[in-house]
């Protein structure tokens, strides 16, 4: 089961950190369809986070056809992660570690990394942040 | 929807000195609220007279449909634990749960005994000995087994460590998840503010400066950097709440009504930027006129 946590620094509304996470942990295959979600009572008894935050990021991960709830039972992964199993994002992520050792040799320190990293996320997928 | 508090140019004298004016505001049912702002700025004042603890010198406040502790059933269904926790010294723990059950008449018994239980208090201890982490938790027990429809805390987690603090918050979250109970909560903590709460209200100079939903107020707000300029060149369309400039740059902080222009770098802004781009400006009024209306989407 998904541990839910806050990084206040992020400058990210605990809502949609909450959805991230999620989405994420699908992503990587840390989440499995059927998996059940933690209830809205245990994540506020643990992160004490407002009860409204968590059902709504709940009901937007519905929304976007991730999960679905089922009513007096819980809140369930609904969904077949849709880049591949782990077995394909490991090489990839064995990629990312090499180039991010070429950009420290290269004399880079992390937040130059990240914005390069970021720079060039945007402009391969010219997504424009929201 | 209705309102749990409803104040209509409520305002509160203290001899010559308004601690509070002009406050219009409607809190929809349901919500965890919080009121930050700096000292003095009329935070405990608006408490004290939701619970009908002050009286106003001018306008109008209804707390659940009607003026606060208009009558014993009216006090009932309103808690507030005060700033420093309001417990007695000289009385033990199990003389607090009595005192509590034989005050009030919806008294929950089993959810206080077992809330006590939870926290690990002795029964026999004094309140007295107790730590002010497990003090603010009885507080917070005795208002939470009166089973209010609407909870007052001011500044509870002020004096907590941050252990405590966050059992405390956590508690209260858990009660917000059981119970229908809407909470008021004052705190200078705004990342304690944006954890617990889903609606703000930024009191400064003893005014409403910024009431509404955390989320529509976080995603109508935006920084945008630009090439340095004076108030002539910002954005028509955008309502600037705070400015900062150096040589080259202009950084601003805006309310938006429309889209930006594109000279201008979009960035969100942080809950408490934005609380403190609204305390900055009620300090060093910029643009004249307040934000005086909630933001609705």
């Amino acid at each position: 089961m998904i541990e839910f946590y806050l990084d206040q620094k992020l400058g990210v509304t605990p809502y949609l950190q909450l959805v991230q996470q999620v989405r994420r942990a699908v992503k990587l295959g840390l989440l499995h369809d059927g998996d059940q979600l933690p209830t809205v009572k245990d994540v506020v008894g643990k992160i004490a986070i407002n009860p409204n935050t968590v059902s709504k990021a709940y009901r937007e991960l519905e929304h976007q056809g991730l999960v679905v709830a089922r009513t007096g039972v819980g809140t369930f992964v609904a969904v077949a992660p849709s880049d591949g199993p782990p077995t394909t994002l490991r090489p990839l992520q064995r990629d990312l570690e090499r180039w991010i050792a070429r950009a420290r040799d290269a004399g880079l320190d992390d937040e130059g990394i990240e914005a390069l990293f970021i720079e060039s996320f945007r402009d391969a997928s010219s997504v424009v942040a929201p | 929807m209705t309102a749990v508090l409803e104040a209509t140019d409520l305002g509160k004298r203290y001899r010559r000195k308004w601690a509070l004016s002009d406050c219009t505001l409607s809190i929809p049912q349901g919500h965890v609220v919080g009121l930050v702002g700096p000292n003095g700025s009329g935070k405990s004042t608006l408490l004290n007279l939701a619970a009908g603890l002050l009286a106003p010198s001018a306008g109008r406040l209804d707390v659940l449909g009607g003026p606060p502790a208009r009558d014993a059933a009216a006090l009932g269904r309103v808690g507030f634990v005060a700033q420093e926790p309001p417990v007695y010294s000289a009385f033990s723990v199990r003389d607090h749960l009595r005192f509590g059950a034989h005050l009030n008449p919806r008294w929950d018994a089993e959810l206080a005994k077992n809330r006590v239980e939870d926290l690990g208090l002795d029964l026999s201890q004094r309140t007295g000995k107790l730590s002010g982490g497990q003090r603010a938790q009885l507080a917070l027990t005795l208002a939470i087994a009166k089973r209010p429809e609407l909870l007052l805390l001011d500044e509870p987690v002020a004096s907590l460590d941050p252990l405590a603090r966050r059992e405390f918050l956590q508690i209260l979250m858990e009660t917000v998840a059981d119970q229908e109970v809407s909470i008021v909560l004052s705190s200078h903590l705004v990342s304690d503010i944006e954890r617990v709460c889903d609606y703000l209200i930024v009191l400064a100079d003893s005014r409403v400066q910024l009431a509404g939903d955390v989320d529509d107020l976080v995603s109508s707000h935006h920084r945008l950097i630009g090439a340095r300029c004076d108030p002539a060149g910002y954005p028509a369309n955008q309502e600037v709440i705070d400015a900062s400039h150096t040589d080259r740059q202009s950084s601003l902080i805006v309310w938006s009504h429309g889209p930006v222009e594109e000279a201008w770098t979009i960035e969100p802004v942080s809950l408490e930027d934005l609380v403190l781009a609204y305390m900055a400006r009620a300090k060093h009024p910029r643009s004249g006129h307040h934000f005086d209306g909630e933001v609705t989407t």
